[in-house]
């Protein structure tokens, strides 16, 4: 059982407007696994995210992508979502006139059954993750991301996967914009939702600061479209010291 | 299934019709004597009668509104409409004695049902007449009528007599002359003075035969210090010809009074809906036109509001929906007469599949109103590329104390807010759904939750089979 990939990305390649943006990724990640993805901006980070949940302006021209030995690609985002995969976006979009609260109520309903979105549980989930984000109650008669700070924005997103609990949490550029505080609390959530489940994450990320608290399992270098270099946590101090330019002169000194 | 429902279109649900048991049907077309004739089988005073043959005079000598949407207009034959029908001879205040096929009907629109759990009274208006009628015993002590205004005529003809065409002049346009000379059915509620009424009061008005014309004729008067909330809704069935729907709304707030008049408007696809809604607030009284409307081929409605004595408010909170084929030219009208009055006026409207929809506002501030506060708000929601969103605002602000505050706004779905919400779990159409639901979200809190809870599923109907 734990040796099968809770993801499994073979030779992903995808295009947008016909601009090949993914040039053949490859990546598996373990249940129970934290993995974070770096790279410039304009690297593939958000594209990578984007594919995966299945945004339709992008094409995907070769490869796979499994969840659990399901083809992802056969689905449509939302299938995807009930299948387990969860994005915290880096811009979530608003929907004003739809309530936080009915919101969440709806989207766990839809991806884990009316029953998980009824009675004390959901009720218990729900208080316990505001707590934890600092939300107030009257955040729930709010609109869906209208009028939001950027923190408040990010928040929603994380007490959405803490609701959601997902198989795969993909975590879009969710500690820019967040205080330290912020990125803490994420942290925590990430914790909470992931380690020691059979869950998994992927995280994407400009910095390492985040990475200091999720601590990943593994981290990944996308330079144009590929992921040229993984390792440990290491790998992201040594990004952090030194930027990516030696990562690239390993890779033309390689080829 | 008969013919005519092979062209049902879409997902509306009340598009089924009855066999047609006639009791009384008058021929196609319109004439003095169908007028007489109509007054005469009421049985009415002559001052009624003669007032409906100067109606009728004036609507054949009035041409056809020359704005809206003309060329629908035009389509419609004043000679293929039946202006009376009359398909069972009583009003009962039992529904058990109502004719099956008819009370089959409202109970598929579930109208004795949502009576039960939350209303004070219920008028069930079926072709030109009620064919149910009932009020609370309780609120009838108090004092209150509630009424179908036939009866309203016979028992309370002093009171019918004064405020009959107060509001609503017969030569106001074309189609109010028109609802003047044959009006039939409608409501006459008169609640006295510091009466509070609850629990809201319906109306529903069913047209069941084809090419028929319905034009009920509605009368609120609210006694100083009252309040009341009146709900209408109102289904057809799905013809490939068309029906007129043409009433007349006068309300009268008299001084610190209330009047909420809230609206479901579904008519389907092939009715024009040509409807003049108006109320006089007097000092501190308050009138708040709540208009949804759904469905109808071509619907023309500005609920006005004639701000008449000081300190008194009006607001008209409305949402249209167009889809293919319809166009909802919606909107309002408050004249400020009086210093320190207020108004409101938040118009949304969403379209579909090249449906049309307008928003047609006037707002007037006399010159000798001090004071006054005005504020106008319109968002357009355009689903497609097809569809189409016209605004035309006018203010006349005659004193230079007045605020006015005006916004518009036109949004398009984007594919962004889309893939936002599947990948919380919802398909395309539940996604729309909710962003369509959100966006009417300030019109359907105002109404009673039942009604809120009907429109949002009405709306996510709507949205089945929309995406590509």
């Amino acid at each position: 059982m734990g040796n099968l990939p809770l993801l499994k990305i073979e030779g992903l390649e995808a295009s947008i407007d016909d601009t090949m943006i993914l040039k053949g990724i490859n990546l598996e990640i373990l249940p129970g696994e934290v993995h974070a993805v770096m790279g410039r901006n304009g690297s593939g980070k958000s594209t990578t995210a984007h594919v995966l949940m299945g945004h339709p302006d992008y094409e995907v021209v070769n490869g796979s992508v499994q969840l659990n030995g399901e083809d992802l690609l056969e689905m449509e985002a939302f299938e995807r979502a009930r299948a387990g995969v969860f994005l915290s976006f880096q811009y979530p979009h608003s929907v004003p006139g739809l309530q936080v609260g009915n919101f969440l109520r709806r989207s766990v309903s839809a991806i884990r059954g009316e029953e998980a979105a009824k009675g004390a549980e959901f009720r218990n989930l729900l208080k316990e993750g505001m707590e934890q984000l600092g939300l107030d109650r009257s955040f729930l008669s709010r609109y869906v991301n209208d009028g939001f700070s950027g923190g408040e924005k990010k928040r929603f997103e994380i007490l959405q996967m803490m609701l959601i609990k997902p198989k795969l949490a993909i975590l879009d550029e969710t500690d820019s914009g967040l205080d330290i505080d912020g990125i803490r609390t994420v942290a925590q959530g990430v914790d909470a939702a992931i380690r020691g489940s059979n869950s998994g994450a992927l995280i994407i990320t400009h910095y390492n600061r985040i990475l200091e608290h999720v601590k990943p399992d593994k981290i990944h270098v996308l330079i144009d479209g590929k992921i040229v270099k993984s390792g440990g946590p290491e790998l992201a101090n040594k990004l952090e010291e030194k930027g990516y330019d030696w990562v690239e002169q390993e890779v033309m000194d390689n080829e | 299934m008969s013919e005519d429902a092979r062209s049902a279109v879409g997902d509306y649900k009340a598009g089924w019709h009855d066999p047609e048991n006639a009791t009384i049907r008058f021929d196609f077309g319109l004439s003095e004597q169908v007028v007489r004739d109509i007054s005469a089988l009421k049985n009415e005073p002559e001052w009624m009668t003669e007032l409906r043959v100067k109606a009728f005079h004036h609507f054949n000598e009035r041409p056809m509104p020359t704005w809206g949407n003309m060329h629908m207009l035009e389509e419609i034959d004043f000679d293929k409409v039946c202006y009376y029908l009359r398909s069972s001879d009583s009003t009962e205040k039992n529904w058990d004695d109502v004719p099956e096929d008819i009370r089959n009907t409202f109970d598929r629109l579930g109208i004795p049902e949502a009576e039960q759990k939350w209303l004070s009274g219920v008028t069930a208006q079926y072709e030109s007449e009620a064919v149910y009628h009932s009020i609370r015993e309780d609120l009838e002590e108090q004092g209150v009528i509630f009424l179908d205004m036939d009866s309203g005529l016979r028992e309370y003809e002093a009171i019918v007599k004064k405020y009959f065409c107060s509001v609503v002049p017969y030569a106001d346009n074309k189609f109010s002359a028109l609802n003047t000379a044959v009006w039939s059915g409608g409501s006459f509620i008169y609640v006295p003075s510091g009466v509070h009424v609850e629990m809201p009061v319906q109306a529903y008005f069913r047209i069941n035969a084809k090419n028929m014309g319905q034009f009920e004729r509605t009368l609120i008067i609210a006694d100083e210090g009252s309040s009341v909330h009146y709900v209408e809704g109102c289904t057809a069935p799905t013809y490939s010809t068309d029906s007129l729907h043409s009433a007349v709304v006068e309300l009268i707030a008299l001084p610190g009074a209330h009047i909420r008049y809230s609206t479901v408007q579904n008519w389907s696809a092939n009715v024009y809906n040509l409807v003049t809604k108006r109320g006089i607030a007097h000092e501190k009284a308050t009138i708040e036109w709540i208009d949804g409307n759904i469905g109808s081929k071509l619907t023309m409605k500005y609920p006005a509001v004639i701000l008449k004595g000081e300190g008194s408010h009006a607001e008209v909170i409305s949402v249209a929906y167009s889809g293919k084929g319809q166009h909802q030219d919606a909107g309002a009208k408050i004249h400020h007469l009086a210093s320190n009055t207020t108004s409101k006026i938040l118009s949304k409207s969403i379209s579909k599949n090249g449906g049309r929809g307008s928003y047609r506002g006037m707002v007037t501030v006399s010159p000798k109103a001090e004071n006054c506060k005005v504020n106008v708000v319109c968002d357009a929601l355009l689903l497609d590329e097809e569809s189409r969103s016209d605004t035309y605002p006018t203010m006349e602000v005659g004193n230079s104390g007045a605020r006015c505050e005006h916004e518009a706004s036109v949004s398009k779905v984007s594919d962004d807010q889309l893939f936002y919400l599947m990948s919380r779990g919802h398909s395309e159409e539940e996604a729309l759904a909710l962003i369509v639901n959100g966006f009417f979200e300030p019109f359907t809190r105002e109404l009673p939750m039942e009604y809120a809870v009907e429109l949002n599923q009405l709306m996510a109907l709507e949205m089945e089979g929309s995406i590509g």
